[in-house]
């Protein structure tokens, strides 16, 4: 795919001369660009001391080391707190009614585990103590019928994790979606075709 | 409540600013009649208003839109299935009412598939005995699909003779933009299937046409294209409208009803503006309701007077009766091969490559009309939801967490299709919309009730749907990852409404007992009174509707400038 540069997208988007009123103008086009520019930077630099708007800052500490223990820091990219992965939780969580008691409940279920075996709250928790209890919760089909409250709750916020983070801007680059710019359609690359055994004419 | 009268009569009132109200305002004034437009929702723009390349990470929604937004956060339709404020109820079976609000109306939503109808489409009782004749033929039609296609650029092909069906009429096309890789997979499927596979129609410009810039392929049609790359009323028919002088656009005009004389002709519309909760009436010699199938039913319905006390146009009682919307489902499927598949910006337009016409011969199939598919998959911009329910996915290991479930997140990324089938309803009297008896809007103004049920025509066209999509998916090494719905769950057809194809509730006819509008699109009981919208529509076909709703309201301002010229309105 061939990108196309700024000065030609501009060309492209200025090549509508304006009709009437609800005609756009090269500068109004322009100022496209330069909105998602200016959201862009204001979303980067909200990244801290963000007030949790449904969890407590107890619960909101444990939604962040679940969240990184789900989707920890690699090779290839950064963590789920790393890419506002809590936050998005939270707020998600405080638009979403439906969820509220569901994942406060479960957090506290999860407490309520810890302590049975460890005699501590899930923050309390080494790290292998924390992993013994998601290897319990974390494989639905396999999971004992006695831990289902705790398996439900941890899909529900596995899910919500994955969400936050693979939409996160750490999260697109990492998967690789190189789309949202204007360009020239030319379909698939040769190296895409040849690996799926694929001729481009339809 | 006071109520504004202004005293310039226009010539033309048209109530709706979409697909039919824009083609209604651009073939009227460019015939030089003064027309008044009202829309009920605000101005909109999209060279302004669209939020054409955000990302989903510039919100702490990543794109998830709630009630409000139902296509996503950045969709640039306002509007939904629930309006605070504008309610509708159901009486029997069940249905939802998607209602656009905003300059352009439903045309700001829709996916551009921009199917013309076939032959067969307009005499479904002559080949099969369901439903009605229209009282008009393909040939009726043709120039006026040939206008369309001309003056507002779409891509496709002519495929009739490659295929060998008869019902697909060729049209003008600019060239179809290359399929996308899983696209080519699903062909590839289906060409051992013999099911056809073949450029999708979608007006979306892949060159340059009438000073609109060719589409840049961001796939983000959904938002309003800020370079006017694809069709919007507002992109391509008000812009001309607006050029001749003689349009004036009233928007935050929520109509009430259409005022009549003694003789029971129209004589205006009053409206509520929204923003000053006032009530102004405004006077024209003609009336064009161009506000959506049941919008415009419900218009008729709540215009009563002596000489129409069932409401305007209605002395047949069969305004409201015969709605149906697409059948509609959607199958999911996991499909090995695409796993690991090297990346590439396969955005393309915002919509599908190819598609599928209806291919089936209903003679040896148990019920009576078709449906297309859409082809969905590939590498999407990575919303909210992305991953959700991964435990259950094919070949996973189950759920767990940490650096191997990372991994698998990322190579499931592209490799899901989606088929999606949207097919014709049989048209039948008890599928209808009435005044609800005890319930009004923020307005004041009685909203619809609506009665709406499947029969097994459409649920046995449903079980073929479901049969087809599950066989294309494991064809292509695949597993479908929808489950199978039984017959107590239509086999999964979407309630009616949610596909927003309504059609038929002011249908049109040659006898004035049976129908609402003759084959000119003009009420049988009120000369002046016209319907631009889904409304006139005999039946559905498996074609979307926005094509034929545009060639039909095309073809009936033609007729409502030639009676101008005659002095019969």
């Amino acid at each position: 795919m061939r990108d196309l540069k700024r000065r030609r997208v501009l060309q492209i988007l200025g090549a509508t001369p304006a009709l009437t009123a609800l005609a756009f103008t090269e500068s109004e086009a322009a100022a496209v660009g330069q909105q998602a520019q200016a959201a862009r930077s204001r979303a980067a630099a909200a990244g801290q001391a963000y007030k949790p708007k449904f969890f407590t800052a107890a619960e909101f500490a444990a939604v962040t080391a679940l969240a990184d223990m789900i989707i920890p820091k690699d090779e290839r990219s950064g963590s789920a707190s790393e890419a506002g992965v809590p936050e998005f939780v939270d707020h998600f969580v405080s638009i979403q009614e439906e969820r509220q008691v569901a994942m406060r409940g479960g957090l506290v279920w999860l407490d309520t585990e810890c302590r049975r075996r460890f005699d501590k709250a899930f923050l309390g928790c080494a790290d292998a103590e924390r992993r013994q209890l998601l290897d319990d919760i974390a494989y639905p089909a396999k999971a004992d019928p006695r831990f289902s409250h705790g398996v439900r709750f941890f899909s529900a916020l596995r899910d919500l994790v994955a969400g936050g983070f693979w939409s996160s801007k750490i999260g697109v680059k990492d998967l690789g979606y190189m789309g949202n710019v204007p360009n020239a359609w030319d379909g698939p690359p040769q190296a895409v075709l040849d690996k799926l055994g694929l001729k481009a004419d339809a | 409540m006071q109520v504004i009268r202004t005293p310039k009569v226009y010539d033309v009132c048209i109530v709706g600013s979409g697909a039919g109200g824009g083609t209604a305002a651009k073939v009227l004034t460019e015939a030089g009649a003064d027309v008044v437009m009202l829309e009920g929702g605000p101005m909109w723009d999209s060279a302004k208003d669209s939020a054409m390349f955000k990302w989903n990470y510039e919100s702490l929604n990543r794109g998830y839109g709630g009630d409000k937004k139902p296509f996503g956060e950045y969709d640039g339709c306002i509007g939904g299935w629930e309006i605070e404020g504008e309610p509708y109820t159901v009486g029997t079976g069940d249905w939802r009412w998607y209602r656009g609000r905003m300059l352009g109306g439903r045309t700001n939503h829709w996916g551009r598939i921009s199917l013309r109808f076939g032959p067969d489409d307009f005499r479904g009782k002559s080949i099969d005995g369901f439903g009605d004749d229209w009282p008009i033929t393909y040939d009726d039609m043709k120039p006026y699909y040939d206008k369309l296609d001309q003056f507002v650029g779409i891509f496709g092909s002519n495929h009739a003779a490659q295929t060998g069906l008869h019902n697909e009429p060729d049209g003008f096309f600019q060239p179809p933009p290359k399929p996308r890789h899983y696209e080519l997979m699903i062909k590839q499927a289906c060409d051992k299937l013999k099911i056809p596979v073949v450029p999708a129609r979608l007006s979306i410009l892949t060159q340059p046409h009438n000073g609109r810039a060719a589409c840049h392929y961001c796939s983000q049609c959904g938002r309003g294209c800020a370079t006017h790359s694809n069709f919007s009323s507002t992109s391509v028919m008000l812009p001309p409208a607006l050029k001749t002088g003689k349009l004036t656009i009233v928007a935050n005009a929520m109509a009430r009803e259409v005022m009549t004389d003694a003789e029971g002709l129209a004589t205006g519309v009053s409206y509520i503006d929204t923003q000053k909760n006032a009530e102004y009436q405004v006077r024209a010699k003609a009336v064009v309701l161009a506000a959506s199938c049941c919008e415009s039913a419900r218009l008729l319905l709540n215009s009563k007077s002596t000489r129409h006390p069932g409401g305007l146009a209605n002395s047949s009682g069969v305004v409201g009766k015969y709605l149906t919307d697409s059948t509609g489902l959607n199958v999911t499927g996991f499909v090995p091969r695409l796993m690991d598949v090297p990346r590439y910006n396969a955005d393309g337009v915002g919509g599908m490559h190819l598609y599928v016409p209806w291919w089936g011969d209903n003679k040896a199939l148990g019920f009576a009309r078709g449906y297309h598919i859409e082809l969905g998959g590939g590498f999407g911009m990575p919303t909210y939801n992305y991953g959700g329910g991964i435990h259950r996915y094919p070949q996973s290991r189950g759920g767990g967490y940490g650096k191997e479930l990372k991994d698998e997140y990322r190579r499931y990324y592209g490799s899901f299709v989606s088929f999606s089938g949207r097919g014709e309803q049989v048209s039948r009297e008890d599928c209808r919309c009435e005044i609800d008896p005890d319930v009004v809007d923020r307005y004041g103004i009685p909203v619809l009730r609506f009665h709406h049920t499947w029969s097994d025509q459409e649920r046995l066209q449903a079980k073929h749907m479901q049969e087809t999509f599950r066989t294309i998916i494991t064809e292509m090494g695949g597993t479908p990852t929808t489950p199978m719905p039984t017959r107590e769950k239509d086999y999964g057809l979407a309630v009616g409404g949610l596909i927003i194809h309504e059609a038929g509730a002011t249908r049109m006819g040659n006898d004035p007992k049976t129908s609402v509008l003759n084959s000119n699109g003009q009420a049988h009981d009120a000369k002046n009174v016209f319907i631009c919208d889904g409304g006139p529509f005999v039946s559905q076909a498996n074609k979307n509707l926005t094509w034929t709703i545009m060639a039909l309201a095309w073809r009936t301002s033609e007729h409502i400038a030639e009676e101008r010229k005659k002095g019969n309105i």
